[in-house]
């Protein structure tokens, strides 16, 4: 099992127009972590996971990979907020599209992780809400499974596809041992998911509270994540201005 | 796979639309058999007489001539066209100084270059292709423009987090998206080359179909210009269901209901 590397954020100046966006922002996460980050949406999330995957350039700073900065590292698992699957590839096109050098068998033990055997030749229009997410996950996967960036992978699915999908996020976090950063305003994913949470909010953003979250996730009760929900909400209301 | 919703809706239109053609025979049989006039052959007539064109008269020669005067125009308005389109719809100061040559070159009428054309560069299958170039190429760049102002950025923001690379995001990411709008300009150029090019070739062309039912016009030689008709637009169709449509459905078979 690979270890995901560790992640450095350390940015000094970053600006939207003339409005600060971060301003001596830091952020460590160790390998093999499962960070959440948690905050109200337009807050600046999705910039870091941006930085992190090394396509937000326009920053005074330094965002690295074990060490590489984030440009030069090698390309992370970055999972949209939209599935964002390429409609004029079928499934398994659209994995080869983003790791050309796979095997078709390669490709096919990709989607069996995710739960898609057998829909290689399928159009991602023939997919459910939930089915595309999974297959963006499995794309994910592909490119890299040490490191994973997950933005927002739960937003607008139906309850029950949710829980499904956080599952199958969780075993796949631990059976590749992957860093992961999930972005996310809703506590209840951090709760079920991550392994430390991270509350950011404002402008410039600042960290609110920076909590380790107790037990592995997968050991976790279903008390068990509704109170670590209740924490993260407590640390939100009470800090918030 | 299994066969897709509509795919059986769609055999039956295929079907009905060559039942259609064979009614259309049909009447005109009938309508030319009821007035029976000499400008108004059978369908039986023109298709003898169509035989006798292709044996003895110069039915291959002239075909083949005019289709490749439309191949070779077809060609060079969508390479021209896109190579331009693409350029203005990227560039902002491009597109400012260019788009209203565009709108110029849109709105001369069709005959008017070709006059000018064949006045400057003599009666020649030069001056009959520019002036068909001339006339086609503002509608690709206006097509392949929009397209191209129509690129989700979101994709590109995808192929820079994967490392696609420039040129398999230009295979995998911009050239899918843009599919459709050269298909369209593919479409519409076609029929309007070809109807061009014969026009032209009426005009200034001692050679082609154009030209031969001109002098048909002249003898008022109503089976020959109808056999030439009826050739014309079997091509046509030859080109549509053997061609075009099939590429189509197969670019666009992602999307959701096959046109």
């Amino acid at each position: 099992m690979a270890r995901g590397p560790q992640l450095t954020l350390d940015i000094t100046q970053m600006s939207l127009g003339n409005r600060p966006l971060f301003q001596g922002f830091q952020l460590q996460v160790q390998p093999g972590e499962t960070l959440a980050l948690i905050g109200p949406s337009g807050v600046g999330k999705t910039t870091l996971l941006r930085i992190l995957a090394g396509v937000e350039t326009g920053f005074v700073g330094r965002a690295l990979i074990d060490g590489v900065p984030a440009t030069e590292a090698p390309v992370p698992g970055l999972v949209f907020q939209d599935a964002r699957l390429l409609p004029w590839l079928n499934c398994g096109g659209n994995l080869a599209a983003v790791c050309p050098g796979a095997t078709r068998a390669q490709i096919e033990t990709a989607m069996v992780a995710v739960g898609l055997g057998g829909l290689a030749g399928a159009w991602p229009r023939q997919l459910s809400g939930g089915m595309q997410r999974r297959l963006g996950l499995a794309r994910a996967l592909l490119v890299n499974p040490g490191l994973l960036l997950l933005d927002e992978p739960f937003v607008s699915l139906d309850r029950a596809v949710v829980r499904d999908l956080q599952t199958l996020v969780a075993n796949l976090i631990v059976h590749s041992g992957a860093t992961t950063v999930l972005v996310s305003h809703d506590p209840g994913d951090a709760a079920r998911l991550a392994t430390r949470a991270v509350l950011v909010t404002g402008r410039p953003v600042r960290i609110l509270a920076d909590l380790p979250l107790d037990r592995a996730p997968a050991a976790r009760s279903r008390s068990d994540c509704s109170q670590l929900e209740d924490l993260i909400e407590t640390h939100m209301s009470e800090q918030a201005p | 796979m299994t066969p897709e919703p509509g795919t059986r809706f769609l055999r039956r239109e295929v079907w009905l639309g060559w039942a259609s053609l064979v009614a259309l025979l049909v009447g005109w049989q009938a309508l030319a058999l009821w007035r029976a006039s000499r400008f108004l052959p059978t369908p039986l007539t023109v298709a003898e007489h169509m035989i006798w064109l292709a044996r003895e008269g110069h039915l291959y020669e002239d075909f083949a001539v005019t289709l490749a005067r439309a191949a070779v125009g077809f060609v060079a308005a969508m390479v021209i066209g896109s190579i331009i389109g693409v350029a203005l719809g990227r560039s902002r100061i491009a597109d400012g100084l260019f788009l209203n040559w565009v709108l110029v070159g849109m709105n001369l009428p069709a005959i008017v270059i070709a006059i000018l054309c064949f006045i400057w560069l003599g009666l020649n299958d030069t001056a009959l292709i520019l002036a068909v170039v001339l006339n086609k190429t503002p509608i690709v760049i206006t097509n392949i423009r929009q397209g191209v102002r129509n690129l989700d950025p979101a994709f590109d923001e995808f192929a820079r987090a994967f490392r696609l690379g420039r040129p398999r995001a230009l295979w995998l990411i911009q050239l899918p998206q843009l599919v459709p709008y050269i298909l369209v300009s593919a479409r519409t150029g076609l029929s309007l080359v070809w109807k061009m090019v014969l026009v032209f070739e009426v005009l200034g062309a001692d050679s082609g179909v154009g030209f031969r039912v001109s002098l048909f016009f002249q003898f008022f030689d109503i089976q020959g210009i109808l056999a030439y008709t009826v050739v014309f637009v079997a091509i046509v169709m030859l080109l549509e269901h053997l061609g075009i449509g099939p590429i189509e459905r197969r670019l666009l078979a992602w999307r959701a209901d096959p046109s």
